[in-house]
């Protein structure tokens, strides 16, 4: 079925491609053999491992301070009600907004770049991570607490598990918005990634190639999906019935 | 070991919406020497689970204080709550290890799985058993950990009568090999005389302390229920307030 689907897709695209017989949309074959050159030069997996290593380090560190701060706020309600006009500002400040002002006060240096995609992201884990700590359940945790649980195996054992379905989502809707912002950051401050090179292509008006790298973003997309977050899901809620 | 004395001048539940300000505790005085098994007899909804989690150290938002003995430290407890609270994503046999102390060896819950029917669903999720189980997997976790005070909130429900029984003679086996104060939640009377030295009766919210009496029939006499029988009829006709409570 998904084959069919994909199949589909690339007979519509070929269709258009020849109805229109333009250069803003090129047939499959020609991207294909454009991704092909790309990735035969060396030139595509630079750009995209460039931009993948952007993408962990500041998925990291946001996916790390936005679980901490959620748990906190969620489980502190005086905190939480401090901060919540500050997570709001944050929310709503415009991506674009940060990091030109990341560019203007740090320069256009690689930790200027990683900052403005965490300051982008942060709000949005922290949020997530809050509401679901306020689920938690009390019952547990007064449990845990009657036989005297660490603090840290209240967190392991307790308070993660429930954590769980919150994190993946952060996770997801994070890579997907990562993605997005961290094109912007290449864009408008680096001499490489992703980004760069589909501002490159886009002055040189050759849309075969953007196709082509976008191609490959996806896919890569997909492969982490696929490899890393499903048999993740898979092993942590094996004990539902 | 420690006697303790706990005395709750008042617990109340503020108001919150259309439900008025609740007064759950009003002046209630209990003493529990070391080592004493207690059944706490009173009406639904009367208090007694507030009771319990305050004795837990679990609310702390009441007027009054609690001594337990001269120690210092919080003693260890063992708590059988109302619903089983096992973690659903881990094994009964995780569950229970978990509240084991550094000192344990998880070894000491294999007779005690055994005595419980457990032993083939050790490593079995929550989520898969019947509740009967389940509360038999909260009871044993609530023995492993070797408490000081054992509270036990009614744990005997939805468990088929024999296994009540059985579990019932494993936590007075458990308790005569090695003395803990436990205090027993239940609203069946023969069920309180069969297992306590002590019965208090509660009354209904505010809850206070209506009569305690001391259970003499002898130990080994517990399990004729002519004799439990007995004691159950003299004690309605001799405190005809105890029958309103029931």
């Amino acid at each position: 079925m998904p084959a069919l689907s994909l199949l589909v897709f690339l007979a519509v695209w070929q269709g258009l491609a020849v109805y229109l017989n333009n250069n803003t949309l090129p047939a499959p074959e020609t991207v294909a053999k454009v991704f092909w050159q790309a990735c035969v030069t060396g030139q595509l997996p630079f750009h995209l491992g460039v931009t993948l290593l952007r993408l962990v380090v500041s998925f990291s560190i946001a996916m790390l301070l936005g679980c901490a701060i959620g748990i906190v706020l969620g489980r502190n309600k005086k905190l939480d009600a401090f901060f919540d006009n500050w997570l709001v500002i944050f929310l709503n400040v415009p991506a674009l907004v940060t990091i030109i002002l990341c560019y203007v006060w740090f320069g256009l240096i690689e930790s200027a770049a990683i900052v403005a995609v965490v300051i982008n992201k942060l709000p949005n884990v922290i949020v997530t991570i809050r509401e679901g700590t306020r689920t938690l359940d009390q019952d547990l945790l007064d449990m845990a607490r009657c036989f005297n649980f660490s603090r840290r195996k209240t967190l392991v054992h307790v308070i993660w598990p429930q954590l769980h379905p919150f994190v993946m989502g952060a996770t997801r809707s994070g890579l997907a918005l990562i993605w997005k912002i961290i094109l912007v950051v290449e864009l408008l401050g680096r001499s490489n990634g992703m980004g760069y090179q589909l501002h490159l292509f886009f002055q040189l008006f050759d849309v075969a190639s953007i196709l082509a790298y976008t191609i490959a973003f996806v896919a890569v997309i997909q492969l982490i999906e696929l490899l890393i977050l499903k048999p993740l899901d898979k092993k942590s809620l094996r004990w539902r019935r | 070991m420690s006697d303790i004395q706990i005395n709750i001048h008042s617990k109340t539940y503020p108001a919150i919406g259309q439900a008025g300000l609740h007064t759950a505790i009003a002046d209630l005085k209990l003493s529990l020497k070391s080592g004493e098994f207690i059944c706490l007899v009173g009406p639904s909804g009367c208090g007694k689970t507030t009771l319990l989690n305050i004795i837990a150290n679990l609310d702390t938002d009441y007027d009054g204080e609690i001594r337990v003995g001269q120690q210092q430290s919080h003693p260890k407890i063992g708590y059988i709550f109302q619903n089983p609270r096992l973690l659903p994503w881990r094994t009964v046999r995780e569950n229970i290890e978990l509240v084991l102390g550094s000192d344990q060896s998880p070894t000491v819950i294999d007779p005690l799985l055994e005595v419980m029917q457990l032993t083939q669903s050790q490593h079995v999720y929550p989520e898969r058993l019947s509740l009967g189980m389940s509360r038999r997997v909260s009871i044993i976790r609530a023995f492993a950990v070797d408490p000081e005070i054992l509270l036990m909130d009614e744990p005997f429900v939805s468990l088929d009568a024999p296994t009540a029984r059985q579990v019932r003679e494993l936590l007075l086996k458990l308790w005569q090999e090695r003395p803990h104060t436990v205090l027993f939640v239940t609203h069946d009377l023969r069920e309180a005389i069969a297992l306590a030295d002590r019965l208090i009766f509660l009354s209904a919210a505010p809850m206070t302390v209506i009569s305690e009496i001391t259970v003499p029939v002898p130990r080994a006499e517990r399990n004729d229920e002519k004799a439990i029988e007995a004691f159950r009829q003299q004690l309605i006709n001799d405190y005809p307030e105890i029958k309103q409570l029931l």
